[in-house]
């Protein structure tokens, strides 16, 4: 006999397969690790080169991204009394003084109102819109759904200057609730569709058998449906999440003052006394952490098969 | 418990139609089984009773009230799905208390509501249990427990079966009988499997393309079919058709078929055109004297019986007789029927002519 085998790999495909996903977990990991590192390097090990990569760990675009500075001449800096707390030791290194916070805190909030609102009204919609043309006579239902997904087959910022007079015209401009519409209309074809998907895939028999129950058609809905969508629903969430938290060009066009979100203010950090690479770094490392913290707490979720074995197929 | 009657129901999706005007009546306590090819309309037929398909027209009548534009959640009836429809989220015993907490029962009332359904089932140990991992038979037990629990007026049952293994389902099978006979609830049960309609049956419907072909007690249905179709579809072999064109007159009692005359029941209408002489196997015995003649093409032995297939002048047929009586293929030997038991089938319309045998059975349209 051969030591060949159908089902089990050899030991040289095991390594070569092994390598290969390491490879290309690295690469794929490399540019956050980079962004992460960059955080807490100095302005000067930020841009030398060649890059570091064993370096000093530094606290300081951590301190110039949630403050705002002020030079002020060697003389003055010697007159002031000695820094009381380590962030302003760090800035007076540099013959700085802190003139206040800086909006990052504000911006970040802004993202996380925004971000989570149209994720939840998009899932909110999106599970109604979706349950009723899985499961009701809807006239023109399959034109509906076209048309539907038809609002993704251009780049949403090719409406831009329409969206911008709307919003001009409605007071919507620079407001909380605007950003939370205009991505909820965006990303509402893309739940329309995969919450569609996901309840087609639910036997009607439940719903029917909760009927017969006695129950109403939203109960039915609420306690039946709702329990076995729950994968489909966390998996649309973080769709949607990830691009109202991730989107850009919207952002810069609609928003300057009250509800702008974190990617446009971002690389506002560069010009705020010269290029302060480890702040911008700083900024995007923190502003990855509630997509994370959300897709890892929905993870379960998207792996737990939970209607397996209560239907017989 | 009730009675429910079915008057003049009709189905249409869009332009097929699934149920034409189909009117029976199921007897209170019956155990009653809607039987018939897949597509026929007999699915669809329970769903109008239960409240989850809408008539087109027509009218049910649940204990005398007419439903058939109520909701399922007011028809009081509890419905077993083919593939049992077990809310996947909730262990064996919501399962079970789900349809009393809809009624608003008290804690305590259910919990004891649901012990005693788990007796009478024999679910006890697997209460506390998920649903997803239960055997075929457990999660059958739990859906039928689901129905139960309630005391509805009336029991669906949409192929309850079907999902079991063939062994498992004869067990099933009486298990779900016997649970009828204690209970002496209405049952309504669809089943394509015309053994099972006739094993657990009071009473079957033949249903095929949405039309009712036969209404009776199983005995009545596989002794007096009213269509060649019912002929055909119950009975394993089914009813042999001997083709032939000839008359019947009003009182006959035997036809000429190939130049023999054949037995059977006192005509009871006259006939001329193309016929179908119809006899089940069992009623066919080769015998040398016999003057109808047919060759053995082959045999199929079945331990007590065996089926010999026969080529006659008016087409095959196949004959049920003792596995010892010799029967090898290229032999010709004669064929004895049992002339009581013959149906005359008008070849066009499909339709039993009357006879001494089914008249009192027989009702067209």
């Amino acid at each position: 006999m051969s030591d060949y085998s159908v089902t089990e790999p050899s030991l040289r495909q095991k390594w070569v397969a092994g390598a290969l996903v390491v490879t290309y977990a690295l690469i794929t990991i490399l540019p956050l690790i980079w962004i992460l590192t960059t955080g807490f390097k100095t302005p000067t090990d930020a841009i030398s080169y060649p890059p570091k990569v064993i370096f000093e760990p530094s606290l300081e675009g951590y301190v110039n991204l949630f403050t705002t500075r002020t030079r002020v001449s060697p003389e003055a800096l010697a007159a002031l009394p000695p820094p009381e707390t380590w962030y302003e030791e760090i800035v007076r290194n540099r013959d700085m003084v802190i003139a206040g916070p800086s909006r990052y805190g504000e911006r970040f909030l802004n993202s996380i109102i925004i971000g989570f609102g149209s994720t939840f009204l998009s899932i909110f919609l999106g599970t109604l819109a979706a349950y009723a043309f899985s499961r009701f006579k809807v006239p023109l239902k399959d034109d509906l759904l076209f048309f539907i997904l038809s609002t993704r087959m251009m780049p949403p910022i090719a409406v831009a200057i329409p969206i911008f007079l709307m919003f001009r015209t409605l007071g919507l401009s620079d407001t909380h609730l605007g950003m939370i519409l205009l991505y909820t209309a965006v990303n509402i074809s893309l739940a329309v569709w995969l919450l569609k998907g996901f309840i087609d895939e639910i036997p009607r028999e439940y719903e029917e058998a909760a009927l017969i129950d006695g129950y109403t058609r939203f109960q039915a809905f609420r306690k039946v449906v709702l329990p076995q969508a729950a994968t489909g629903i966390a998996s649309t969430a973080i769709f949607c999440l990830i691009f109202a938290w991730n989107e850009y060009a919207f952002a810069v066009l609609l928003t300057s003052g009250t509800a702008q979100t974190a990617p446009p203010f971002i690389p506002t950090i560069i010009g705020v006394g010269g290029q302060d690479w480890p702040a911008v770094a700083a900024g995007a490392s923190l502003f990855l952490l509630p997509v994370m913290i959300f897709t890892i707490l929905l993870r379960k979720h998207l792996l737990r098969g939970i209607t397996f074995g209560a239907v017989r197929k | 418990m009730a009675e429910i009657v079915i008057n003049n129901l009709r189905k249409e999706f869009g332009s097929f139609t699934a149920v034409r005007s189909s009117s029976f009546k199921i007897e209170d306590g019956e155990f009653f089984m809607l039987l018939g090819p897949s597509g026929c309309g007999k699915t669809t037929t329970l769903r109008m009773i239960a409240g989850l398909e809408l008539p087109t027209s027509g009218e049910i009548y649940i204990d005398g009230e007419e439903v058939s534009r109520k909701p399922a959640s007011e028809r009081d009836i509890a419905f077993v799905f083919q593939m049992f429809a077990l809310y996947p989220h909730m262990n064996v015993r919501k399962n079970i208390s789900y349809p009393l907490i809809s009624q608003g029962m008290p804690r305590a009332a259910v919990r004891a509501k649901v012990a005693e359904v788990a007796r009478i089932l024999g679910i006890e140990g697997i209460l506390d249990r998920p649903v997803g991992g239960l055997s075929g038979g457990d999660r059958q037990r739990v859906a039928l427990g689901r129905a139960i629990v309630r005391d509805p007026k009336a029991f669906m049952m949409d192929e309850p079966l079907g999902a079991l293994d063939a062994e498992f389902r004869e067990h099933m099978a009486e298990e779900l009988r016997a649970l009828h006979d204690r209970m002496g609830a209405t049952t309504v049960y669809v089943t394509h499997d015309q053994l099972e309609a006739m094993q657990m049956g009071d009473k079957i419907v033949v249903m095929n393309h949405g039309v009712i072909e036969q209404f009776g007690a199983p005995q009545d249905i596989y002794d007096k079919p009213a269509t060649m179709f019912v002929a055909d579809f119950i009975g394993s072999p089914a009813m042999n058709f001997l083709h032939f064109h000839g008359a019947v007159e009003q009182g006959a009692t035997s036809v000429k078929l190939h130049h023999q005359a054949l037995p059977m029941p006192e005509a009871r209408e006259p006939f001329d055109g193309d016929l179908v002489y119809g006899i089940r196997p069992e009623h066919v015995r080769l015998s040398d004297a016999a003057p109808y003649r047919g060759k053995v093409l082959a045999a199929e032995y079945l331990g007590t019986t065996q089926i010999v297939t026969l080529d006659t002048p008016n087409g095959t047929l196949k004959a049920r007789i003792a596995s010892d009586q010799p029967a090898r293929a290229g032999e010709a030997v004669g064929l004895d029927f049992n002339g009581a038991t013959v149906t005359l089938f008008d070849n066009q319309s499909g339709r039993a002519l009357r006879s001494d045998l089914n008249e009192g059975v027989l009702s067209h349209g």
